[in-house]
């Protein structure tokens, strides 16, 4: 586990950004890109997606294949399985405590409804 | 710089008074989030969350707004100042919706967090127990691409 942590971060912060996540959405309906292509796709400048592609290549997110002059870029499916497990986490986390708290708060309403007096005495 | 946060919220059927007790007091905090919780309910004050097999952690007050807004800091290195670039934000909102609480919870900042590896290391570790999946569009891709490969 200690090895993967980092990177975990890595990846966490490499799709945690908006706009790297929607050209992550672009490269994996199209399977494969070049980043031209792809800036033609999004409103971002040929130099902008160059730079996220940076981001997501050392996150190990994609891969660039060279064909001919061209090089294009696909997505690792298993680091993107990874990543979204890696900001996952936190967020289950919240799910299961706002779902205790709901039902704390919840029964403590039903207890104050039927006994008046009970809200006091649970303090 | 990039953004990280998560935003999580719930409908409780329960007046904000009630719910404000539970987020906000540590006799309650026990009950969904610690084993032990200390704080002084104030801005600037202080606090302390534990738990049995991960220690303790230090947390600061920023904002009370009793019944609408609690927030503090947390898992910043021991000894500084929790500030923006070096610890996670949590806040609750709490809004009356027909005597209804909709109850919100935001925790950011963890990439503009500045920490050395481990520090976030400490920090990945604590929110590693449990997940499930909840990235929106990517997961429906992964979902449908694992689908397909079947």
């Amino acid at each position: 586990m200690t090895a993967t942590r980092s990177t975990d971060e890595d990846l966490w912060a490499a799709v945690g950004e908006p706009s790297r996540k929607r050209l992550l959405d672009v490269l994996l309906a199209r399977g494969e890109a070049t980043p031209s292509a792809l800036a033609e796709e999004l409103p971002f400048t040929r130099q902008a997606v160059s730079k996220h592609l940076a981001v997501l290549d050392r996150a190990g997110l994609v891969e660039s294949r060279r064909h001919g002059r061209e090089v294009r870029y696909v997505v690792r499916p298993e680091r993107l399985d990874a990543a979204s497990q890696a900001m996952a986490r936190a967020a289950t986390q919240w799910d299961r405590r706002l779902r205790a708290i709901k039902e704390i708060a919840e029964a403590a309403y039903r207890d104050q409804r039927s006994d008046p007096e009970q809200k006091e005495n649970q303090r | 710089m990039i953004q990280n946060h998560i935003e999580r919220e719930t409908l409780i059927e329960a007046p904000l008074e009630v719910v404000w007790g539970v987020v906000t007091e540590p006799s309650q905090i026990n009950r969904w989030f610690t084993d032990a919780a200390q704080l002084d309910l104030r801005p600037g004050g202080r606090g302390e969350l534990s738990w049995e097999n991960h220690g303790a952690v230090e947390l600061r007050v920023e904002r009370v707004e009793r019944p609408h807004l609690f927030s503090f800091r947390w898992l910043y290195p021991e000894g500084s100042e929790p500030r923006d670039g070096n610890s996670m934000l949590v806040e609750f909102t709490l809004r009356d919706e027909g005597g209804k609480t909709r109850l919100r919870v935001v925790e950011s900042g963890l990439a503009t967090v500045d920490w050395d590896d481990e520090e976030k290391a400490k920090f990945l570790d604590s929110h590693s127990r449990g997940w499930e999946r909840h990235l929106g569009s990517l997961d429906e891709y992964m979902a449908a691409q694992r689908e397909s490969a079947r």
